[in-house]
């Protein structure tokens, strides 16, 4: 609180960053310890979480006030223009302060209090549970053990306590392998298909350098391929580009050479590093941010940021890694540099087209439990969690969710989630609200207490379940069991609903989506009422109604009662970009430099009613 | 026509699987029987390019065709592979109307001249005159005298008489004097549509076209406003005087104001066509090189400025009032892609599935869009492009563009969309047939063809080409326009190339939910009623 020095600023002006009408929304800024509040004159509130700020900047000084840009790591971009420089000046200062916050326990988590008692917190934390998740895989059995090797954190300390290793890995060659291995990250098992028998497994580089060998290591794929009785040769995955791979033999480390370990295959896959992609995200953003963008403009922006192409690379990673074992029967060894970015991202995604359980709510919280929460994927410095070296900062979860959101794309009834559940969990990596993200590995974890101070976000997640279900959603369907996804250049897209979900004017101006879910909600209630009606009917022998059961014949049926876009607005995920604007405003929309040259004589005023009237249904 | 008949095998895409019996080459068809009871069919006109290969005792037939499937028959023996490319190209490039299919076509369950009287601008007019007395149906094009390209009746003011008409058509190129397209009941404007007036270098002028424009401001609501919207640069506008052509002068119409809104057309238009298929059949190319193919062919940007510039036009009726007119240079093709876009953004009932078949045929065939010369040949042909032009095809992009910002607010889907482009390049159905209602008078297309209407109008093809989620809605459609809210249309462009995998299955899914709830919506009154009353 102590960096609050101005708590309330009336007459401030938001204006639409896509607009060129310079029509702007007048009204007042609010400033709490955890957000920023925003209120116009229509009562519409926006708020901001400070972690969710990624900067503040202060423009020069205009006639009508001191303009104030805030980005977010939401991709949320807010213009405010404040009347007194001071003002602004207090604002900027103590944004400054609260958005960056030195220590984890400062942090939104520590304070946010869902009204749960300890009992309830903690069974929130029981929801996921991995060692039940290794069951469902069908370890451990007479293949694969649970190694309590690094019980104590002692071979790794970025991996979790309970890792499953080949039956026959013992302990020296554990020891042996984790020294051999950049950060200790020795291979261990990721996922398990059982149909096959094949396996998933993880690690880091080899610290090879130019000759070195490790005959720990070498014993240990050796057994990770001699797990699998199906087929005894294994791919060893560098998802690095070769070039990356090469230079780090310079500094010992480097990649496994082919002669000394038997039975492997290995492979580049060319998935770029954290820094590129970093700048890729940020020339994707500069682009899509330009007011007044041409579509050539932004084809040609969207070409030159390479975001797409790297979004392909780790797609093809996953399906290469996913047909290795589908088609081949091979296990598959995955490793990047450290092993905890492309590694946990070429992993989760291939278990996801492997397996339709993580293709679920439940599953695909288990999935990021799995391969980036517990391996150690270091979130608190990928989201710049805290005020720390800009340079670790990195979009590398954000891409997976957005090989996920192509997959869904592709594959319409695959999925039993939707869109906004992934951009509610791209929301919560930045938001701090919950303990899950904080902290880079699972022993600081432990260290800060999360289990005791902060609360788990997937039970919340699971009570909006129905805010995040795809109504095309078919478990039914087996021929979906695995996913093959094309990888034409024509199948990727530019994901608008994330990286423009709060400008609401880019949008379509209606949503089939919810209208789907409520017809299925409505459906599945007046199924439910008709049975239950036959049910009473049949039970109902003297054939003389009683008066209960005459007020049951007309229910009084919500689902009846309350329109399709009344029930539409109540069962809206929380992000009211997904909120269907119908109608809407043509002044919004910049459809000609001349429109101008229709208003000369009127002042540019526009008022809202026309665009916001909704449709009636 | 030589003999073509031989054993084949016919690959309709690269996943589907291979069709294997006789081909055989008829007056309009390539058939192809698989087996006794099934039979593969392709309409010659089709047909855009081909291309024959022959190697040692067989021959390869690559068709590619108007509706961008690409088909190739492997054929056993040179002499034949030879015989049928000659046939297949000879029939598929003849340019004869009325030895067309469509005037043989005798399709069961239709009747000859069903639909034919389906839309004429008589229907219109009598809605235009429950809003308005201002406006009056003349029908001095009667004998196709004044205007080759118009229908036999036109909508003009009330004010003006067929005397004025006449010369105000002198006055404008291809005698297309200014029309009513539509009336905006609400804000009591409209919407006209012409050709360029030819004031030429001296400047000309004509008093009874300025007359004209005058009559329309004064019928509309008072203090009405009028917009000129020229859909070339103001450039382009000022040299069209050398050819005769030219633009309003601002002097000689008081109260009309003039604006220039480029808009691609002609071979331009055509090139980023063919440029953009051409991209869209490459499988093989990387991310990077399809962005910047997309971006190159410029495809998508047309689209934008197409909308927008109906949006301008739409706006400027709803906000400020103002009565609008709408030419380009012959106004036969960005004009009417202008003024159609802008009923659709506007009027609720062109949304519907009969509206918009009516505003199809009223702004588009009847005003006398050169179907015939614009959709000679598609993305694939070889030939020289002379006329061609996708014109239409950009109209319907930008319909489906509507239709994905507003799904629920369009009766059809995009299947009605994708029949519109099949039909306007190749069909069996009379209805996109020549260049202007003239032409289809002459050779009496109206009662020896079938029209396209009354097929899409049965209602075992309703049931494809319906919304299901369709819903009225009152209000105009603004559409943004942002490059990041426009998409390539992946069901058309992309059809025979994507995947298998299925946006249709989800669609099939969602109609299923659909009916589902009309079916317990319907049941929950019968529950009720069927509880015995005390």
């Amino acid at each position: 609180m102590e960096h609050i020095r101005t708590t309330k600023v009336e007459q401030v002006k938001a204006l639409d960053r896509f607009s060129t009408s310079n029509k702007s929304l007048t009204g007042t800024l609010y400033l709490t310890a955890t957000h920023l509040l925003f209120i116009d004159s229509h009562q519409k509130e926006t708020w901001i979480l400070h972690h969710h700020i990624a900067s503040v900047e202060k423009l020069a000084l205009t006639t009508s006030g001191c303009p104030l840009v805030i980005q977010c790591k939401n991709f949320r971009i807010v213009h405010f223009i404040v009347p007194r420089e001071r003002d602004c000046h207090d604002i900027y200062n103590s944004l400054l302060q609260l958005s960056k916050q030195a220590k984890y326990e400062d942090l939104y988590a520590f304070s946010y209090n869902p009204k749960q008692n300890d009992a309830e917190r903690l069974q929130g934390w029981q929801l996921i549970d991995l060692a039940e998740e290794y069951e469902r895989m069908g370890v451990p059995n007479s293949h694969w053990q649970l190694s309590d090797a690094n019980r104590e954190y002692k071979i790794c300390e970025t991996y979790p306590r309970e890792l499953y290793v080949p039956q026959v890995a013992s302990k020296p060659i554990i020891v042996g392998s984790s020294k051999f291995r950049s950060k200790g990250r020795f291979p261990v098992l990721s996922y398990y298909h059982q149909e096959t028998q094949a396996a998933i497994c993880r690690c880091s580089q080899p610290l090879s350098g130019f000759s070195a060998r490790c005959l720990e290591d070498e014993h240990l794929l050796q057994a990770i391929s001699k797990a699998n009785p199906v087929n005894r040769y294994m791919y060893v995955m560098d998802t690095r580009p070769k070039l990356n791979a090469m230079a780090n033999r310079a500094a010992g480390k480097g990649y496994e050479n082919e002669d000394n370990y038997s039975n492997i295959r290995f492979q580049f896959v060319g998935i770029e590093n954290i820094h590129v992609m970093r700048s890729s995200l940020q020339k994707l953003l500069e682009v899509n941010g330009t007011k007044g963008l041409s579509v050539n403009d932004f084809y040609s922006g969207m070409e030159s940021s390479g975001w797409l192409r790297h979004v392909k690379a780790v797609m093809d990673a996953a399906i290469f890694l996913a047909k290795a074992i589908m088609v081949e029967n091979a296990s598959v060894l995955v490793h990047c540099s450290d092993g905890w970015d492309r590694t946990s991202q070429v992993c989760s995604l291939g278990s996801l087209l492997l397996d339709s359980y993580y293709r679920t709510i439940k599953g695909f919280m288990v999935l990021i439990e799995k391969d980036w929460i517990s391996f150690g994927h270091k979130f608190s410095e990928r989201c710049g969690h805290l005020d720390g070296d800009p340079k670790e900062i990195s979009p590398v979860f954000i891409q997976f969710l957005e090989c996920v959101w192509h997959l869904t794309e592709q594959f319409p009834q695959a999925f039993e989630f939707n869109e906004a559940f992934l951009l509610q969990i791209h929301e919560h990596i930045h938001s701090c609200q919950f303990g899950n993200f904080l902290g880079n590995c699972q022993k600081e974890r432990e260290e800060l207490k999360l289990k005791e101070k902060t609360y788990s976000l997937w039970p919340f997640l699971l009570d909006d379940r129905k805010k995040y279900l795809n109504p095309l959603y078919s478990s039914k369907a087996q021929r979906f069991t695995v996913l093959e996804p094309s990888t034409v250049s024509f199948s990727f897209k530019f994901w608008r609903n994330m990286y423009h979900q709060f400008d609401r004017t880019l949008h379509p101006r209606q949503s089939v989506f919810n209208i789907i879910m409520n017809m299925n909600e409505q459906n599945k209630q007046l199924e439910k009422e008709i049975k239950d009606l036959e049910s009473r009917k049949n039970k109902q022998t003297d054939g003389v109604p009683t008066k209960e059961l005459l007020h049951s014949i007309h229910p009084e049926s919500p689902s009846l009662k309350t329109s399709l876009c009344f029930k539409e607005q109540t069962l809206l995920p929380v992000n009211d970009a997904l909120r269907t604007i119908e109608g809407s405003n043509s002044a919004d929309n910049r459809y000609s430099d001349y429109a101008e040259a229709f208003s000369k004589s009127e002042p540019a005023v526009v008022s809202l009613e026309y665009g916001v009237a909704r449709m009636t249904c | 026509m030589r003999t073509g008949r031989a054993q084949a095998e016919l690959l309709l895409g690269p996943e589907a699987p291979r069709l294997r019996g006789t081909l055989c080459v008829t007056g309009h068809h390539l058939l192809l029987s698989p087996g006794p009871q099934d039979l593969w069919l392709l309409l010659l006109r089709n047909v855009d390019s081909i291309e024959k290969r022959v190697a040692g005792e067989s021959g390869t037939i690559t068709l590619r065709c108007k509706d961008l499937r690409v088909l190739q028959l492997d054929i056993e023996g040179v002499e034949a592979t030879l015989d049928i490319a000659r046939s297949i190209e000879a029939l598929s490039s003849l340019e004869s109307v009325i030895t067309s299919f469509p005037f043989f076509y005798r399709p069961k369950g239709l009747r000859l001249g069903d639909a034919w009287h389906f839309h004429p601008p008589e229907s219109y007019y009598k809605r235009v005159a429950r809003e308005t007395k201002a406006w009056r149906l003349s029908e001095v094009n009667e004998n196709f005298s004044l205007c080759p390209s118009y229908p036999r009746a036109v909508i003009v003011p009330r004010a003006v008489d067929d005397k004025a008409l006449a010369l105000s058509a002198r006055f404008r190129q291809g005698g297309r004097f200014p029309v009513l397209s539509y009336h905006h009941a609400r804000s009591g404007t409209v919407l006209l549509r012409s050709s360029q007036p030819l004031t030429g270098p001296q400047k000309r002028r004509c008093a009874e076209d300025e007359e004209l424009l005058r009559a329309v401001l004064a019928g509309a609501r008072p203090g009405a406003q009028g917009f000129v919207v020229d859909t070339r640069s103001a450039q382009a506008a000022k040299q069209a005087r050398m050819a005769g052509g030219g633009t309003e002068a601002k002097a000689a119409y008081p109260g009309w104001k003039r604006l220039h809104r480029p808009l691609e057309r002609g071979r331009p238009l055509q090139e980023s066509f063919v440029r953009l298929v051409e991209a869209c059949g490459d499988l093989e190319q990387s991310t990077d090189h399809w962005l910047s193919r997309l971006e190159g062919c410029s495809w998508l940007a047309h689209v934008k400025e197409a909308l927008s510039t109906a949006c301008l036009t739409a706006q400027g009726m709803e906000r400020e009032g103002a009565c609008i007119l709408v030419h380009g240079a012959e106004g036969t093709d960005s004009t009417l892609l202008v003024t159609s876009l802008a009923q659709l953004i506007l009027d609720p009932l062109s949304r519907t599935m009969v509206g918009f078949q009516e505003l199809v045929e009223r702004e588009w065939i009847q005003a006398g869009h050169p179907f015939q010369l614009r959709c000679a040949h598609s993305a694939f042909s070889h030939a020289r492009p002379k006329h061609e032009a996708p014109t239409f095809l950009l109209f319907l992009d930008c319909v489906w563009q509507l239709g994905r910002q507003f799904p629920l607010s369009l009766e059809f889907g995009e299947a009605l969309l994708l029949a519109l482009f099949e039909h306007a390049y190749a069909s069996p159905f009379g209805t996109f047939l020549c260049n202007s209602e003239k032409e289809r008078c002459l050779c009496e297309v109206r009662s020896q063809t079938h029209s396209l209407w009354s097929r899409l109008n049965q209602p075992k093809e309703q049931r494809k080409l319906r919304n299901p989620l369709y819903v009225l809605n009152p209000l105009a459609l603004w559409p943004s326009v942002e490059p990041q809210s426009l998409q390539l249309w992946q069901g058309l462009f992309l059809r025979w190339t994507r995947p298998p995998e299925p946006p249709e299955v989800a669609w099939e899914k969602v109609w299923q939910i659909v009916t589902e709830k009309r079916k317990t919506d319907d049941s929950q009154p019968t529950a009720s009623a069927s509880e015995p009353q005390p």
